[in-house]
């Protein structure tokens, strides 16, 4: 239906839109989305971003292999992901154009740059005809935009070689995006101006790209509006975007703040875990020590080592690197010092999907060790989240003396949102309590130093860092006489400290809060779910209420061990689904835990959920719940 | 952690001091317990405290070392001990890091920690028990048993090339490489001290006797009657010189590779003078290479000992320039180090 209100002069103004810049790997689309992302958070719209790019840095240019492109969903009310599908593709050749075309729905805009639309990049892309022109895209909205020739044009005159001219293109197609959605100029042209500054020639050149992108949105006549997109109501104070990778590394520091313990990273480079290390790498006026180790096993070992020293000891891998760590991880739960081993979970099994985000290593913390070996697992939902699970996960580390495994994933890892800056003072206190001195009184009146002997409300052993007179005390992988900590076989203690070391982690159930349920009066299906999937979760609830139907949401930041309350919850809905990217892994930890019928929903392609699907599966198993409701009713007549 | 060393003085102590309660569970007779005692003798001689000592292992029968000296102790997992003791020695500079290792855990299963603790010269001192047999594991070929070895796990002798655990430590360029053997506790402990004293990753291989496995793999060379004419003592400044009347000496081939001659036939002058401080590794290594296998004469000594930039020091001075550079780390600062906005 025509909008009769708009003033062609005026932005017509949207609640929300999705945008999907997509291009050649080395076509700049994860900048231009970046850059595009930022000034969007300055004007204060909520914002959520996907940037999905092939494992290889430069896969052949044109194919639909090296096709790299960035999502972003901007919108003036809140939102929990990056959009379903994108309203706006921005196609910088025919690959990206074919790589994207299949997501978008009916009357999506479409903005090609036709320069790249000739027969070498169409046979690249396997197009036999160019689509521009054979009518295939008639249920869009198609603008063709020689991006490359205006480009080249638009810094002709300060002497650029073309080649080196039209690499400014992502920023003509970040202009027109500008001006299309009516973003704030100025943080783009500043961010250039201070980017680049010292390369003066490409400086001006990208800020000409830049404008000319803009002007051209205004001055051509192609377009038949620009929209606006308000700002949304977020609570005030202080916001930042984020990645859930550089939150995780400000969750190490902050918790090495709050702790005292000076942070150590022991770590072998991984996708997609290794811009944590950038991040900590850059901080070392915080006295960190980064260290990158000769492998994965090294980068866990040297953790352990300084956490037997008294460091907040640390690792961050992924999938591969989880494997290779097992063992270290066995050593610290028999250790019983606190370690933090953050996997950053990518598609597998193998190298897999480096670069895609998969949850599928949730079986692998629970289980993933010889022996009775339990630890516990904190999973973080959004990028955001990645602070405050991080902090959460040391906390434990701390307090109970174990090694601890937190989950993010692809996905978290290199997504954004706005982040209302928290305060260190809000932080939850993390104390090493040290040992400071002889715990325990033999027969003959001699004080010594214990080291298994434990806090028994935690079950934890004290932690005694070399260098304390008095303390000297020897431990190792072998089983250990509990209290004494003393080399012991026997049959009876190693059934006992087995069965410690269990309820030692069984334990911090009653040291977390209560299952977080988003109920409604009435509901009888309820969703629960863990680490990311928890905005497209968020979003399918949203649409299902928004139909009218009743339907409750959890969602679990701590997998081992559950919140004590987690069966009673289960038990409470008729219905129980649980989405995960994965084939099924907390579904079956439910149901071997509480025994109830929770179902499946999965997908593991590489990408997130959709609250489409979502919204399909829960209206689904709302009909199946009040079907068989009805039937009870009828057969209790 | 609070570092005691600057105000309290390091108290006197004795062997005993350094022997913990756990009764030592080595086979009787085994190389272990004379290395085990060359140790907790030296110990006291050191100037250092118990408190400030961590001896780390990894898996064998060496590693059971830690267990038995009354400092700080970890008996870890399999090859990994140079690992956990980066981690360590680098945050924790105050302590002295001891690595006790075998042939397996060390040249096997370990083998790419110890090369890279080497090259990257962490602060800590690693003995090498070498007895050329897998002893915990009661009796298979390890990398340093010589071809044709048959063990339980090579019945028709074993096909691999022995690693020379030496020539390995030179190659990833470590600044301290000595060899020394179980049958003489005043050269142990001689060798011991000045790993200790030199500043860096420090290595030290030990021909250490297995008597159950490898019975007299040394003998030729360790035994009291062969010793005199079957090992080469290095001397820093002094010609390489050996035999029961030094009738022996070591010269260099006009090829860069040294070999075993009589005095008498080339003269005093000919010999090869020995230095460890070469920043070179050539003359060390060639050195190393000299015996083919503990049947032929072997040098013993420090063949290497240059002083590099340690890495744990060089982690801290990077912290202290930044902090210099930036000031200490301001939280806030750091939240608000990308683009942020406020929503009022």
């Amino acid at each position: 239906m025509p909008d009769t209100t708009i003033d062609p002069t005026s932005p017509h103004l949207i609640d929300r839109v999705v945008i999907r810049f997509a291009g050649d790997s080395g076509d700049g689309m994860q900048l231009a989305g970046d850059r595009f992302t930022t000034s969007s958070a300055l004007f204060g719209n909520d914002l959520a971003t996907f940037p999905d790019f092939p494992a290889e840095i430069r896969a052949p240019a044109g194919t639909l292999a090296g096709v790299s492109a960035f999502q972003v969903h901007i919108s003036d009310h809140t939102i929990s992901t990056p959009g379903d599908a994108p309203n706006v593709l921005v196609a910088m050749n025919p690959a990206a154009l074919r790589a994207n075309v299949s997501s978008l729905p009916q009357g999506a805009t479409i903005i090609v740059n036709s320069d790249a639309f000739d027969e070498r990049n169409l046979h690249k892309a396997g197009y036999d005809v160019d689509p521009l022109g054979d009518g295939s895209l008639s249920a869009f909205s198609v603008y063709e935009v020689p991006m490359t020739s205006i480009t080249t044009e638009s810094s002709k005159e300060l002497g650029v070689k073309p080649r080196d001219a039209e690499r400014s293109k992502n920023f003509f197609a970040l202009g027109l995006i500008s001006w299309l959605y009516t973003r704030p100029v100025e943080p783009t042209l500043e961010w250039i101006t201070e980017k680049y500054a010292g390369k003066e020639l490409v400086k001006e050149a990208n800020l000409r790209a830049f404008k000319a992108g803009y002007h051209f949105g205004d001055t051509a006549e192609l377009f038949e509006s620009s929209y606006e997109v308000k700002p949304a109501v977020l609570e005030p104070g202080e916001y930042a975007n984020v990645t859930g990778n550089t939150a995780t590394a400000w969750g190490l520091v902050a918790a090495s703040i709050t702790s005292g313990l000076p942070l150590f990273l022991g770590t072998y480079p991984i996708t997609p875990a290794s811009d944590i290390l950038h991040e900590l790498s850059k901080h070392k006026h915080f006295g960190i020590r980064t260290f990158q180790a000769e492998d994965e096993i090294s980068g866990i070992g040297a953790a352990l080592g300084a956490a037997y020293g008294g460091a907040l000891g640390v690792t961050t891998t992924s999938g591969p690197g989880l494997d290779l760590k097992a063992e270290m991880m066995g050593l610290a739960i028999s250790l019983e010092l606190p370690l933090i081993i953050i996997d950053v979970q990518r598609g597998g099994p193998s190298t897999g999907l480096p670069t895609k985000t998969e949850q599928a290593d949730l079986l692998h913390a629970m289980y993933g060790r010889h022996g009775e070996a339990p630890m516990p697992i904190i999973a973080a939902r959004t990028p955001s989240h990645c602070f405050d699970a991080t902090v959460e996960a040391v906390r434990i580390a701390v307090k109970y003396r174990t090694p601890v495994i937190l989950l993010s994933d692809g996905y978290l890892a290199n997504g954004t949102e706005p982040w209302k800056l928290p305060e260190l003072a809000d932080q939850p206190a993390i104390d090493p309590d040290f040992a400071t001195g002889p715990n325990h009184v033999l027969d003959d009146g001699t004080e010594v130093f214990w080291p298994f002997l434990r806090d028994p409300e935690t079950l934890a052993r004290p932690w005694a860092p070399p260098g304390l007179a008095g303390l000297e005390h020897r431990i190792g992988g072998l089983e250990k006489a509990d209290g004494s900590g003393s080399v012991a076989y026997d049959g009876a203690n190693h059934e006992h400290m087995s069965r410690l070391r269990a309820a030692k982690i069984a334990g911090i159930a009653a040291d977390i809060p209560p299952t977080d349920v988003d109920d409604e009066e009435g509901a009888r299906v309820l969703v629960i779910g863990w680490g990311s999937t928890y905005g497209a979760i968020a979003a399918g609830v949203q649409r299902v209420r928004a139909r009218g139907h009743k339907v409750a949401q959890a969602h679990l930041v701590h997998l081992n061990p559950f919140p004590a309350d987690l069966g009673d919850v289960l038990k409470r809905y008729d219905k129980v689904l649980v989405p995960e990217v994965n084939l099924g892994q907390l579904s079956r930890l439910l149901r071997a835990e509480y025994l109830v019928d929770a179902q499946s929903l999965t997908q593991v392609s590489g990408i997130p959920f959709r609250a489409a699907s979502m919204e399909s599966a829960l209206l689904e198993l709302i009909e199946e719940s009040a079907d068989s409701g009805s039937a009870t009713e009828e057969g209790s007549d | 952690m609070t570092d005691v060393s600057e105000t309290v003085p390091v108290a006197l102590t004795t062997r005993k001091d350094w022997s913990s309660d756990q009764e030592v569970r080595w086979c009787p007779g085994c190389g272990d317990y004379s290395i085990l005692s060359a140790v907790q003798t030296l110990m006291p001689d050191l100037g250092v405290r118990r408190e400030s000592t961590v001896f780390l292992s990894g898996i064998g029968c060496a590693a059971r070392f830690p267990y038995y000296m009354d400092t700080y102790g970890m008996h870890s997992i399999h090859g990994r001990a140079p690992a956990i003791a980066t981690g360590l020695a680098t945050t924790r500079p105050d302590l002295d890091v001891w690595v006790v290792t075998g042939d397996g855990d060390a040249l096997s299963i370990g083998g790419n920690h110890l090369i890279h603790a080497l090259r990257r010269n962490v602060n800590i001192t690693i003995l090498l028990f070498n007895n050329q047999i897998y002893g915990l594991t009661k009796g298979q070929y390890s990398p340093t048993s010589e071809v044709a070895k048959v063990t339980k796990s090579t019945p028709f002798g074993s096909l691999e090339h022995p690693f020379n655990p030496l020539s390995l430590a030179l190659g990833a360029e470590a600044g301290f490489v000595a060899r020394t053997h179980d049958m003489d506790r005043k050269h142990m402990m001689e060798t011991f001290r000045r790993a200790h004293a030199h500043k860096g990753a420090s290595f030290v291989e030990i021909y250490q006797n297995c008597n159950v496995f490898n019975d007299g793999a040394f003998e030729q060379i360790t035994g009291k009657d062969n010793r005199a004419d079957m090992l080469i003592p290095l001397m820093h400044g002094e010609p390489i010189r050996f035999g029961s009347e030094g009738q022996f000496g070591v010269i260099m081939d006009p090829d860069g590779s040294v070999k075993v001659v009589e005095v008498a036939t080339v003269g005093e002058a000919a010999l090869l003078v020995h230095d460890e401080h070469l920043e070179n590794p050539g003359l060390a290594f060639q050195l190393s290479r000299l015996s083919r296998g503990p049947y032929e004469p072997t040098p013993i000594g420090v063949f290497r000992d240059v002083d590099h930039d340690e890495y744990g020091q060089q982690m801290a001075e990077q912290i202290d320039a930044a902090t210099e550079r930036r000031g200490p780390g301001d939280f806030a600062a750091l939240l608000r180090s990308g683009s942020s906005w406020t929503v009022s």
